[in-house]
């Protein structure tokens, strides 16, 4: 049923606080709602914090428990934690988020216009399916085949709006 | 300190240059301190605190002599003030004057005062402010521009016949209006004033800097006429007065001719041609203060 536990080792989300959005590893508990916690390659320092504002990634490093500032970090680098963070779609999400919260005007303009745009393309591309099914009756394997071409399209426009 | 002193003390200082420490450099130093006299006439000499410490309330540190010393009283001498002796001998201007007076048994002149007294006193000793004090006209009031708003911002326009349009901003007019255009071609905004309080401004920019805008677009020019010459006619006076307003051929040559130093700039910049024809709109979901301009 719970597939992340809190261990020593494991790195966890700081989802509010001072240190909202930040990676630690938890170092020791402490008690039933806190624990020693260091993030030396995210900035912040080795400290004491509830269990509350953390939230637990699938990434376990290997130290021992009360291991000092250098061992984590040398654990962290080693198991190259935040490239594999950045790549996880948790990361993604946060990002897209943030990138959605700061777009101005002109940005909103360009993605309804490229949302837009492949949008008409799935349709039309929709239409001639269905022209074709209902023509001659096959159903299974065109569209499946089609949907490749359609999503290359999609993404390619779809990251044009968010990169601005 | 000692060698301001020495400087800032006019005639002693130059009576006595054999003064002990400063005395090394006497040619030189008298010299300078002539410079310096010049200088601190016209500087105000600044007041030293007190030299003499307290030990207690009332009590100095140093005796009477001690302080005459650290004071240089020896120094500073001070002539006595005019006798009046001395002023009498000083020529006055005439205060009085005798005039001849005609009539019979008057005693033929009369001393009349040549300056006189003031024959009103105002009671308040600082006169008071006239009610419009402080009140400007509105042609004198301080024009303020936002600092989201440079030449060249895309804004959206809120109120007025255009609302909702995006349009370049040009420059603020000396009412404190803005002058902004569509460009027409674009979003059929022409050559207009926009109020600065009824507008949002995006973070979009156009490269402006290079675009001459006409010195005769002023207020004035954009002003509403009104035909006013009532002859006392009622009947005739609605039908003289403008009801279509005309372009008149100025504002289509003025028109061009910024329009199109404008639409350079913004062709070069993707998409933002089809980003002016748009309007601005709210729909579900979408929160003004959330929104980032």
């Amino acid at each position: 049923v719970f597939k992340r536990f809190v261990e020593i080792g494991r790195v966890a989300f700081i989802s509010f606080g001072p240190h909202a959005g930040k990676l630690v590893a938890i170092v020791d508990v402490i008690d039933q709602n806190r624990a020693l916690v260091d993030g030396p390659c995210s900035g912040v320092r080795r400290q004491a914090m509830p269990f509350k504002c953390m939230q637990l990634t699938d990434f376990v490093l290997k130290f021992p428990h009360s291991a000092r500032q250098k061992c984590v970090r040398l654990a962290w680098e080693k198991e190259n934690i935040n490239a594999k963070w950045a790549a996880t779609r948790w990361a993604k999400k946060i990002e897209a988020r943030e990138k959605k919260a700061k777009m101005t005007d002109f940005d909103r303009y360009k993605v309804m216009k490229a949302k837009k745009m492949r949008n008409r393309i799935i349709k039309h591309e929709m239409k001639k399916l269905q022209k074709m099914s209902s023509k001659k009756g096959k159903k299974l394997e065109k569209p499946e085949k089609a949907q490749k071409p359609e999503k290359a399209q999609k993404s390619a426009k779809v990251q044009k709006a968010q990169k601005a | 300190m000692a060698g301001e002193k020495a400087a800032g003390e006019k005639k002693p200082g130059e009576k006595k240059p054999g003064k002990k420490k400063p005395s090394e450099k006497k040619p030189a130093e008298q010299k300078t301190s002539q410079k310096e006299v010049g200088e601190k006439k016209k500087k105000v000499k600044k007041h030293h605190a007190s030299r003499n410490p307290v030990l207690a309330r009332g009590i100095g540190r140093y005796s009477r002599s001690a302080m005459y010393a650290r004071k240089a009283l020896y120094k500073r001498k001070y002539t006595a003030p005019e006798t009046k002796i001395e002023k009498k001998k000083k020529e006055k201007p005439r205060a009085t004057i005798t005039k001849p007076v005609g009539g019979d048994k008057n005693g033929g002149s009369r001393v009349v005062k040549i300056r006189k007294m003031p024959r009103y006193y105002p009671t308040e000793d600082v006169p008071r402010k006239l009610l419009s004090h402080g009140k400007k006209p509105f042609c004198q009031h301080k024009r303020r521009l936002r600092a989201s708003i440079t030449p060249g911002t895309v804004l959206i326009l809120l109120t007025g016949r255009h609302r909702g349009k995006r349009v370049v901003f040009l420059k603020q007019l000396a009412t404190g209006l803005l002058l902004v255009t569509g460009p027409l071609v674009i979003n059929r905004v022409p050559l207009r004033r926009a109020h600065q309080k009824f507008v949002i401004a995006t973070s979009t920019k156009v490269d402006i800097s290079g675009v001459k805008i006409p010195k005769h677009l002023t207020d004035a020019y954009f002003k509403k006429k009104r035909l006013r010459k009532p002859k006392h006619q009622e009947g005739e006076i609605f039908d003289t007065e403008k009801e279509k307003y005309e372009i008149t051929e100025q504002r289509k040559s003025d028109q061009k001719a910024v329009d199109s130093q404008i639409l350079a700039q913004i062709k070069k910049v993707p998409q933002l041609r089809g980003y002016l024809r748009s309007t601005f709109c709210l729909s579900n979901g979408v929160y003004p203060h959330k929104l980032v301009f």
